[in-house]
């Protein structure tokens, strides 16, 4: 017979039974950090880039404005417009908003609260100064504006 | 002797587990949104109170003024600008002013950034700007705790040691970004 046979017989199979082990760990990881997003975006979202960000330290105490052009501008016009929770409010509203989510917050920590504003690059600075006077009156005066993080090849 | 009787294995098949995980891996593989929460913070100021308006005098040599028109044309310092990621080292010397100028700021004290904007201006040209004028006084803030810029913006401020490094970045420099309210024509 051929020199050259094969003396082992080891079974050349990878072992296949910590595969759902190993999966099962990757979705645990994913479905820990996944946060499912309850509002429905309906403006437009293209965040501008800036290179000096810094990080919410305690993301409870962040509310959320989105700021930009409705989507279905057929419905809602092209105007710019401001977008908290699930529905479109206008800049006068703003105070009764703040205050509203400054309740759901523990007593010691309202005044800590942060507004994080998502604004679309195109929108215009007419609208964020409206939204950042009412921020005042409503003395919510932390604000974040969100952007990504400029590269230096772009 | 009663033989025992063969039975069937009374195992589960398991080799469709990966599949079923798999599965459930890529829904949560799509539906995930990493949380995105970095950004440019800033602390407005608090509401004028109408009894005490005081008028206070500011030095036009402390004063580093930026403005953006409605057609996002740049004026610093009363000339025009093309390319805005120049103001950072502008403002970096004008805050220092490590040559005595008198046209520049008298102490990093004294210095205030007057930051005024049109209704028209685009919002991604008010972040750009609004980034160089924050970028410059991290920049100060890093080479005098002798840390990288980086660095120095995630220091946790919970930590004593981290606290103690960001207190000698800032100390005596307040950055001092004075947002006006804009104008209401555009220009």
């Amino acid at each position: 017979m051929s020199k050259f046979k094969k003396k082992s017989n080891a079974s050349q199979e990878i072992p296949t039974s910590a595969l759902p082990d190993i999966i099962f760990m990757l979705l645990f990881f994913f479905m820990v950090t996944t946060v499912l997003r309850e509002t429905d975006i309906m403006v437009e979202q293209t965040i501008p880039k800036a290179e000096q960000l810094k990080k919410i330290e305690r993301k409870s105490l962040v509310k959320y404005l989105y700021i930009g052009k409705p989507k279905q501008t057929e419905k809602f016009g092209g105007e710019a417009k401001i977008q908290a929770n699930d529905v479109f409010i206008e800049p006068r509203d703003i105070l009764l908003w703040v205050a509203r989510e400054k309740d759901k917050l523990a007593e010691a920590e309202r005044d800590k609260i942060t507004i994080a504003m998502k604004v679309d690059s195109e929108a215009k600075m007419g609208i964020i100064t409206d939204v950042q006077q009412q921020l005042r009156k409503a003395n919510a005066r932390k604000l974040m504006y969100n952007t990504l993080k400029l590269t230096k090849d772009n | 002797m009663a033989r025992k009787k063969e039975r069937a294995k009374a195992e589960v098949n398991t080799g469709s587990m990966a599949d079923i995980a798999f599965l459930l891996l890529i829904f949560f593989l799509v539906t995930t949104t990493i949380a995105s929460d970095k950004g440019l913070t800033l602390t407005l100021p608090p509401e004028p109170d109408d009894a005490e308006q005081v008028d206070v005098k500011i030095k036009d040599r402390n004063l580093f003024k930026v403005a953006i028109n409605s057609a996002d044309r740049l004026l610093v310092e009363g000339e025009r600008l093309d390319d805005y990621t120049e103001i950072k080292d502008m403002l970096i010397e004008h805050i220092l002013n490590p040559s005595n100028n008198p046209e520049l700021s008298e102490s990093p004290q004294d210095a205030i950034v007057s930051f005024k904007t049109d209704r028209g201006t685009s919002y991604e040209i008010y972040i750009n700007v609004l980034d160089q004028l924050q970028g410059a006084y991290y920049q100060i803030y890093a080479d005098r705790a002798g840390i990288s810029v980086d660095e120095y913006r995630s220091l946790n401020l919970n930590n004593p040691k981290e606290q103690a490094l960001y207190d000698k970045g800032k100390k005596d420099i307040p950055m001092a970004i004075s947002i006006a309210e804009p104008t209401n024509i555009g220009g």
